[in-house]
């Protein structure tokens, strides 16, 4: 079975909390383990924060939509934003690299991602604004089943 | 949940105790907090007890990445302790593990810097 839920809050630095809580506690109804559930608020609190620095460059009138689904073992996230897009969505991937070294980005959300997910696409369109589908299979302790 | 700092001199080490999230969020009141400490005081190195901490993501690597570079143009050093697993993945990705030393606890962190 499915289990979908959405969510969607102002693109203010205080809701990245709320947003990976969220989430984590929307997850947890498949049992994740402690460092499963560790990753996904961490995916999420970076492409929360992709969103509200890079998509509105802080500019809080913007919103930040989040879908989630659940389904077997199967997480799928889907993290959007209507801001100013990426221009060069492999250069932004690299591991290191920023588009804001004065704003003391480490360059490491995207590598976070990629290292915590099974999944990551990015899909960006100058000024229309970035989506990213995450996916992450969960490795179920099989004891548990019977 | 918030982040709690607490920030004590001990001899000239800035200690730099976390308690609670270091995100994009709280990382911003971090760095002023410990900017304005270094503006007043005279610090010659930096120790971060991270025991405290329960989440951190890429937001808490540029601004502990900025506090080493920050002590490091004075030629002071930074000495990491109490890292929680998960911390310690992160850390290990981004390579901080080759210029920032890391130790068990805060104790033995002073003693890597001859102050304990």
């Amino acid at each position: 079975m499915r289990n979908e839920m959405k969510i969607q809050f102002s693109a203010l630095s205080q809701n990245e909390s709320f947003a990976r809580v969220t989430v984590a506690a929307f997850i947890a109804q498949i049992d994740p383990t402690v460092d499963e559930l560790t990753e996904i608020k961490t995916v999420v609190s970076e492409a929360v924060t992709n969103a509200i620095i890079h998509g509105y460059e802080n500019k809080a009138t913007g919103m930040v939509y989040i879908e989630a689904a659940i389904e077997e073992d199967t997480i799928h996230l889907t993290i959007r934003d209507e801001g100013l897009g990426i221009r060069d969505l492999d250069e932004a991937r690299q591991p290191l690299y920023t588009s804001k070294p004065e704003l003391e980005r480490s360059g490491m959300g995207f590598t976070i991602m990629e290292n915590f997910m099974d999944s990551v696409e990015v899909i960006s369109e100058p000024s229309y604004g970035t989506t990213i589908h995450l996916t992450k299979y969960l490795t179920k302790n099989k004891a548990m089943c019977n | 949940m918030g982040l709690a700092v607490n920030l004590e001199l001990k001899h000239t080490v800035l200690c730099i105790r976390l308690d609670g999230e270091l995100d994009h969020h709280t990382a911003d009141m971090l760095r002023s907090q410990v900017e304005e400490y270094l503006r007043k005081h005279t610090v010659n190195h930096i120790v971060l007890n991270l025991e405290g901490l329960s989440f951190m993501d890429s937001s808490g690597l540029g601004v502990i990445l900025g506090r080493y570079k920050q002590i490091k143009s004075q030629n002071g050093e930074m000495v990491v302790c109490a890292i929680s697993p998960a911390v310690k993945r992160l850390f290990e990705m981004s390579g901080l593990f080759k210029i920032i030393k890391l130790e068990e606890d805060e104790e033995l962190a002073l003693q890597a810097l001859g102050v304990a």
